[in-house]
């Protein structure tokens, strides 16, 4: 079946990450790439692999987005100007992935509800935050045993790996994983913490996830469960790995993980830049099937 | 010049007024596992009050919105020991701690609806620009806003500085040199603070934190304030992570002996530590041979208790995992990466 074009919305480090990336995809053609500075290394990066670049942000994409047949768009700008975009391009019948804690649309965890997503042919779903994509499976696949009374997560990043958005504004990485931690989790109360920690060389992301759940837990079908989301995960971040537990403690359940990237455009360590890009490459590969089998066929809002 | 037989080595700091600040109702909480009843902190905030501490720290020990399985779930929230200490204090004002990246400007809002006079924002000694929304905020609403530079040891005194510039850009009016893991010697601290004195605003506060891991509590808290530093953090009994904070009515003895002026009574300040905080103690605090290897290694205080639980739970020595925990640079706030460890240590253990 035919690839999808797509088009690539910021040209920082997350918006160059997912282009090499979705370089690589069977079900995706990155065609633009867009950013607001003509010298950033991204739009150079973009244009050696021969995509189109602009550096008048959306606007300068929106005449081409017909002719170039484009039907997906990543937005990796910024919560401010997200809604904006948004609106842009769903008025002209592109699904929009927000890589943004805008979060105008549903929440999407790949191996938790992207199916559901897709069936439900939305046009634009949010990624969460990084600790998020890392950390919501785990908590659903304790959810889906049996019901969990609280999960709390803690990320813990290299500064280097967190950049200007993040940093200005840490509160909302806080509310909203602890959100993501609720909606799709499944549990009844999250709560979401994150550490940056300047050492040198930098730390892989660590990931601590803990449940709390309301009778005593299932050992051996939790363990299961566990096991087979992390090979969920696996399939498009293989540096997803498990490092201890899950340890039971009465009625907790903690797991440690680590989570390396690719090293495409962002370090290695930077797992929770990667966690990200891979997610939103993984959704839009999802919804590019559909796309592309006629099931589905975005339309203006 | 003067001879080699009148050496500068007195500290003359008599007339220096210093504002003692206490720390034993939120440090306090580590040792307590947070397990501080409201009886407890209106009865030793009011004999704090009375004895003239002018600032109280009450807040969960990781700070407002700490209550956690990573860190501990109190006794009361935040909001129920606030709400019963605050309006009790005659001349006290309360404080309250928050660490971006655990609690919100939604807990921020909190602390000043419950009537917290000062917001202290602490970061790790690198990463002041977390702070921005939150020093930015208690501003906003009028509080004493103090910006707590955690782990400052980690960090070269002209870095120091420079995250000391971002968090007074921010807005704070006081800054701190936080030695979380007493680990600074008299000498590191003079270093930091007259850095600090030297490049902040004039009208800036400067502000020391100590641990007592290395029984440098008191030298260095002088140190702080020869250097230029004007409030002091210390805690009735010590009670604190770790070995303890300074302890804070010893330290107050010997400004009384210096002429600093603290506006604290000595013997009624002794009282609250003898007959209102040893008494709650679990365990007496003390520099045992892991709380010394935390100021040793310069590790994070409060890692202290975790890494005691986790060497009983899977058979390991607390103090290889304290050891391990400083040589991988870990920083506040990282306590979920102890049972992590030890877990890694037992496993290596069988295989060896």
């Amino acid at each position: 079946m035919a690839k999808i074009n797509a088009a690539l919305i910021g040209s920082g480090n997350i918006g160059t990450d997912l282009m090499y990336k979705a370089l690589r995809s069977e079900w995706i053609r990155p065609v633009w790439m867009v950013g607001i500075d003509a010298a950033s290394d991204g739009l150079a990066k973009a244009r050696e692999h021969g995509l189109k670049t602009t550096a008048d942000g959306v606007e300068g994409l929106l005449p081409h987005l017909a002719r170039d047949g484009v039907r997906i768009a990543f937005d990796a700008t910024s919560a401010y100007v997200h809604p904006e975009n948004a609106r842009k391009l769903q008025s002209r019948g592109v699904v929009v992935i927000d890589l943004t804690p805008a979060a105008i649309g549903p929440y999407c965890v790949p191996p938790v509800n992207l199916s559901a997503h897709v069936g439900a042919r939305e046009m634009n779903v949010n990624m969460v935050s990084c600790g998020g994509q890392a950390t919501i499976p785990i908590v659903a696949a304790v959810s889906r045993v049996q019901p969990v009374d609280y999960a709390e997560i803690v990320a813990t990043v290299s500064s280097r790996s967190a950049g200007p958005g993040t940093r200005k504004n840490i509160d909302e990485f806080t509310r909203t994983t602890s959100s993501g931690i609720e909606k799709v989790g499944g549990a009844r109360r999250g709560k979401a913490i994150i550490i940056l920690n300047p050492a040198e060389p930098p730390l892989i992301m660590r990931d601590t996830v803990h449940c709390l759940t309301a009778t005593e837990p299932d050992q051996k079908r939790i363990t299961e469960s566990l096991h087979a989301m992390i090979r969920e995960v696996q399939k498009y971040v293989p540096g997803y790995v498990l490092k201890n537990g899950p340890v039971f403690d009465g009625k907790r359940i903690s797991v440690y993980l680590e989570v390396a990237g690719l090293g495409d455009y962002l370090p290695k360590y930077a797992g929770n830049l990667d966690i990200m890009t891979a997610s939103a490459l993984r959704t839009a590969e999802m919804i590019a099937q559909e796309i592309s089998s006629g099931r589905f066929q975005p339309s203006a809002a | 010049m003067r001879g080699c037989l009148y050496p500068e080595t007195t500290m003359d700091l008599s007339g220096k007024k210093v504002t003692l600040h206490d720390m034993c109702l939120r440090d306090g909480m580590h040792p307590k596992r947070h397990q501080i009843s409201i009886e407890q902190m209106i009865a030793i905030a009011s004999g704090l009050d009375a004895a003239g501490v002018s600032l109280i720290e009450v807040t969960h020990g990781d700070g407002l919105g700490g209550a956690s399985v990573t860190y501990g779930f109190p006794m009361n929230t935040d909001e129920e020991y606030l709400r019963a200490v605050v309006p009790r204090m005659k001349r006290a004002k309360i404080s309250a701690l928050l660490i971006p990246g655990i609690g919100t400007v939604d807990h921020l809002r909190l602390a000043h609806d419950c009537g917290v006079g000062t917001l202290r924002v602490a970061t790790h000694c690198t990463e002041a620009d977390v702070s921005e929304q939150h020093i930015g905020l208690a501003r906003k609403l009028g509080l004493d806003t103090v910006g707590f530079l955690m782990m400052a040891h980690m960090l070269d005194p002209e870095r120091l500085v420079q995250q000391a510039k971002l968090m007074e850009g921010f807005g704070a009016n006081c800054i701190y040199c936080t030695d979380s893991a007493g680990y600074m010697l008299p000498d590191d601290v003079t270093a930091r603070i007259t850095a600090l004195r030297g490049a902040l605003l004039p009208e800036t506060e400067i502000g020391f934190h100590g641990h007592h891991n290395l029984a440098m509590g008191i030298a260095n808290s002088l140190a702080a304030i020869e250097a230029g530093a004007n409030r002091i953090d210390g805690s009735a009994a010590g009670l604190g992570a770790g070995a303890g904070n300074t302890p804070l009515e010893v330290f107050a003895a010997v400004c009384d002996r210096m002429g600093i002026v603290t506006g604290v009574d000595v013997f009624k300040l002794a009282d609250v530590a003898e007959d209102l905080v040893t008494p709650i103690m679990d365990t007496p605090i003390r520099i045992d041979r892991d709380a010394l290897i935390l100021g040793y290694a310069g590790v994070y205080s409060s890692f202290l208790l975790f890494a005691k639980r986790a060497a009983s739970k899977y058979g390991v020595r607390s103090a290889d995992i304290l050891v391990e925990l400083g040589r991988m640079k870990t920083v506040g706030g990282q306590e979920d990466m102890i049972e992590d460890l030890a877990l890694n240590m037992a496993r290596a253990r069988k295989a060896g």
